[in-house]
C-alpha cells in the first residue's frame, strides 16, 4: 500500500491503507493529535480501486480489509475520507469481539456515563456531539463498547460524521476540527467533527453506565419522557448491537447484567434545546 | 508470499513466534485465509506482546461460539431429518467439531454441510422445507444445473436463524472425472453419539483431498490443507491400520493422485508426518542411499506441486490477493475439472449472457 497511517482510536487500533493519497491525507488531518498504535493494529483497513484501472479512470474506492462486505458499493474518489470511517465501522462491526458493540452515542460526567441509543435519525450522533460541547466528555457517536467482564463503557472517540441539517448547529466551531464537506454520499451530506482535546486526551478511560436513553426526535413531537422496562431495553439493544448473536452466551450475560442494573428511558424532541433539558433532568435523578 | 509463508511456518511451529516483527500484517493474512482462530489456539500459552495476546484471546473466545452455533445448527437438521430414518452425515467443519478432531480447534464454520444417500434427495430435500429452510435464490437455470450435474442441492438458508445448509449426495460434481465410490462411503460412517455421523477417517481426508485439488480454485487453500495436516497427525497417531485405510480408500476412489499431493504439500507447507509405508524399505536400499533419504526423495514436490504452492501462498501482508495470472489459471483449471469443454462452453455462455 502506497499511503498508510496507524490510528489508535480508545483501545482499538486500526492500520489504514490506501491506493491514494487523498482519502489518507483528510484522515490524518482530521485525526490530528491522536495517538498512534504501539506495535500491533487491531484491524486492517484497505481504500483500494475496484478493477485496476478504475485507480485513474473515474476512480472509485472500494472498502476492503480483514472483514469485507462482499456486495458494499464502492464510492467515488471525493468521498474517500467517508470510505475510510465506513472502513473502520466495517472491521468493528464485523471483527470486534473484545466488546459488546453497541450502535450508541456515549458521553460521561464525574466518572458516569450515559448511552443513547436509537434508529438513524433519531439524533444520538447529534446530541452526544453537544453534549461534548457543553461540559460532558464526549466518548463516541457510532459504537459503545461494553466491557464483557466488567460491564464498564469504553471509548471510542471517532471523528463525529454530523449529517444534512445538524450541520449548521456546528458553525461557529473551531475550523481545524471540521472536514471537508462531503455532498451526494449515500446518506446526504457529512461533515466531520473532531472531539474535543480532552475526549482525546482521555480516550483510555473507561467509566461506569449509569442510565439508558431511547431518545427520538421528530419536529412535531412534544417534548416527552417514557420508562422504558428492562425486557425491552434488552430487545431494543440486541437489535443495536452488530455482534451479540456472534458472542453468544458472554453477549447474553453482558447484556442482561447492563439493563438489569441501570434505568431505560424513551425521550421525544423536538429541538436540541428541549433535548438537553430533558437529559438534565434525568441525569440529576439518576 | 513472504506473509503467508510465516503464517504457515507459525502453525507448523509456534516458537516461531520469537521472530515475529510485523504481527498486524501476520493478522491480516491469517484473517484472509480463515485462520486466525487456528493461529491463536496454536499460539496458546506462549509468551506475546500483551496486545497480541489479547487478539488472540477473542479469537480463542470467537472459535468457541461458532462451534457451539454449527453444532446447534447441525442438531437442528438433526431433528428436522430423523423421521426419515436414513443416515446424515456431516461433512467439513462440522464434522470436525461433532468428532471432536483437533482441525476444529479455532476453525472458523459457515455453512452446514451434510452427505445423505442420493436415492434420499427429495424427501431429505421435503424435510428441510418444512423444518423453516427456503432456497437462496430461485432460479431455474441454476436449479437444473445443479440437480443435473452437481453434487449437491442447490443452497438452501434457514429463515430464522439465517444459516445455509449444504446438502451433498456425492463429494465430487457428477461430472468430474474421477468417479468416487459413494455407496461404499456412505455405507462405513462412524456414529456419533446424537444419532449423527461422520466420514470414516480415511474417507474424510479423501474428501478434503477431493474438495481441495479435484474441485475448486484452491480459494482458502491454505486453510483446507491445515485441515489435512491437523486429520493425518491424529489418524496417523491413534490407528497404526490409518495409512494403509488411506491408500485403499484413495484408491478406490480415483482419488490416490488428489492425497498424495494433498499430503505432500502439507507435509511442506506444515511439516505432517507423513507414513506411506508401514513395511521396513530399508532391505531394498543399495548401499549409497539411507531409508530416510529414500523416502525423502518420494515425499519432494513436483513440478506441478510447485504451481499448487504458488497459488496457495498468494497473499500479501496486507491480506490482499496476489498473483492475478496463477489465480485465474486456477479457477480455469477449476472449471475444466468439474465439466467436459462442451458442457463447459454452454455452461459459461448462460452464465456471461446473465451478467
Amino acid at each position: 500500500m502506497r499511503h498508510i497511517l496507524r490510528l489508535q482510536v480508545g483501545p482499538v487500533s486500526f492500520r489504514i491503507g490506501s491506493q491514494w493519497r487523498g482519502p489518507v491525507e483528510q484522515l490524518r488531518r482530521l485525526y490530528a493529535g491522536y495517538p498512534e498504535p504501539e506495535g500491533l493494529c487491531d484491524f486492517t483497513v484497505r481504500l483500494e480501486a475496484e478493477r485496476f484501472w478504475r485507480r485513474w479512470l473515474r476512480p472509485s474506492v472500494a472498502i476492503r480489509g480483514d472483514y469485507v462486505l462482499p456486495d458494499a458499493a464502492p464510492l467515488p474518489l471525493a468521498q474517500g475520507l467517508l470510505a475510510a470511517e465506513m472502513g473502520m465501522n466495517l472491521q468493528m462491526a464485523l471483527g470486534q469481539k473484545r466488546f459488546l458493540l453497541l450502535h450508541a452515542a456515549s458521553v460521561e460526567k464525574g466518572g458516569r456515563a450515559l448511552l443513547m441509543t436509537g434508529h438513524s435519525g433519531a439524533g444520538k450522533s447529534t446530541l452526544g456531539a453537544l453534549l461534548g460541547e457543553r461540559g460532558w466528555r464526549f466518548m463516541g457517536d457510532e459504537f459503545a463498547l461494553l466491557d464483557l467482564d466488567d460491564g464498564r463503557l469504553h471509548p471510542f472517540p471517532r471523528a463525529v460524521s454530523l449529517k444534512n441539517e445538524s450541520l449548521g448547529l456546528f458553525d461557529g466551531m473551531d475550523p481545524a476540527r471540521l472536514g471537508p464537506v462531503l455532498t451526494g454520499t449515500p446518506k446526504g451530506t457529512i461533515r466531520h467533527l473532531r472531539p474535543n482535546p480532552e475526549a482525546v486526551a482521555r480516550m483510555t478511560e473507561p467509566a461506569r453506565p449509569v442510565l439508558i436513553l431511547f431518545p427520538r426526535f421528530g419536529r412535531d413531537l412534544e417534548p416527552a419522557i417514557r420508562e422504558v422496562g428492562a425486557a425491552e431495553a434488552f430487545m431494543r439493544l440486541t437489535q443495536a448491537s452488530t455482534n451479540y448473536v456472534a458472542l453468544g452466551e458472554r453477549g447474553f450475560d453482558a447484556l442482561t447484567r447492563f439493563v438489569g442494573a441501570l434505568p431505560s428511558r424513551a425521550i421525544d424532541y423536538a429541538d436540541t434545546g428541549q433535548a438537553e433539558a430533558l437529559v438534565d433532568e434525568l441525569w440529576r435523578a439518576a | 508470499m513472504r506473509d503467508s509463508r510465516l503464517l504457515a511456518r507459525l502453525l507448523a511451529d509456534p516458537a516461531a513466534a520469537r521472530e515475529v516483527q510485523d504481527w498486524t500484517s501476520l493478522i491480516a493474512v491469517a484473517r484472509a485465509e480463515s485462520l486466525a482462530g487456528s493461529l491463536a489456539w496454536r499460539l496458546e500459552g506462549r509468551e506475546l506482546p500483551p496486545r497480541v495476546e489479547a487478539l488472540l484471546e477473542a479469537a480463542r473466545r470467537d472459535g468457541e461460539s461458532a462451534r457451539v452455533q454449527a453444532l446447534w445448527e447441525a442438531e437442528m437438521a438433526r431433528r428436522a431429518l430423523a423421521p426419515l430414518g436414513v443416515p446424515v452425515i456431516l461433512l467439513k467443519g462440522t464434522a470436525y467439531a461433532a468428532a471432536g478432531l483437533e482441525a476444529a480447534r479455532g476453525r472458523s464454520i459457515g455453512d452446514l454441510d451434510i452427505l445423505v444417500p442420493r436415492a434420499a434427495l427429495p424427501d431429505v430435500e421435503r424435510a428441510l422445507l418444512a423444518a423453516g429452510w427456503e432456497w437462496v435464490k430461485e432460479d431455474p437455470y441454476d436449479d437444473q444445473y445443479y440437480r443435473r450435474w452437481m453434487h449437491e442441492l442447490p443452497p438452501l438458508i434457514h429463515r430464522e436463524r439465517d444459516r445455509m445448509i449444504d446438502v451433498h449426495h456425492a463429494i465430487l460434481p457428477l461430472t468430474a472425472r474421477p468417479k468416487p465410490d459413494m455407496e461404499r462411503m456412505i455405507g462405513d460412517p462412524v456414529p456419533l453419539a446424537d444419532g449423527l455421523f461422520v466420514l470414516s477417517p480415511a474417507d474424510m481426508i479423501v474428501h478434503a483431498a477431493a474438495h481441495l485439488f479435484a474441485d475448486g480454485d484452491l480459494a482458502g487453500g491454505l486453510r483446507n490443507l491445515w485441515d489435512i495436516d491437523r486429520l493425518l497427525r491424529q489418524f496417523g497417531e491413534r490407528d497404526s491400520g490409518f495409512w494403509p485405510a488411506l491408500r485403499e480408500r484413495s484408491q478406490r476412489h480415483g482419488l490416490l493422485p488428489a492425497v498424495r499431493r494433498a499430503v505432500r504439500l502439507a507435509r511442506h507447507l506444515y511439516a505432517t508426518p507423513i507414513n506411506w509405508c508401514q513395511a521396513p524399505i530399508s532391505k531394498s536400499l543399495d548401499s549409497q542411499g539411507t531409508a530416510s533419504e529414500k523416502i525423502g526423495a518420494r515425499h519432494q514436490l513436483t513440478a506441478t506441486d510447485a504451481l499448487y504452492r504458488r497459488r496457495l501462498l498468494a497473499r500479501d501482508g496486507w491480506g490482499r490477493a496476489r498473483r492475478p495470472l496463477t489465480r485465474l489459471a486456477f479457477y480455469v483449471r477449476s472449471h475444466w475439472l468439474r465439466m467436459p469443454p462442451l458442457m463447459l462452453a454452454r455452461h459459461l455462455w448462460v452464465k456471461a449472457r446473465r451478467r
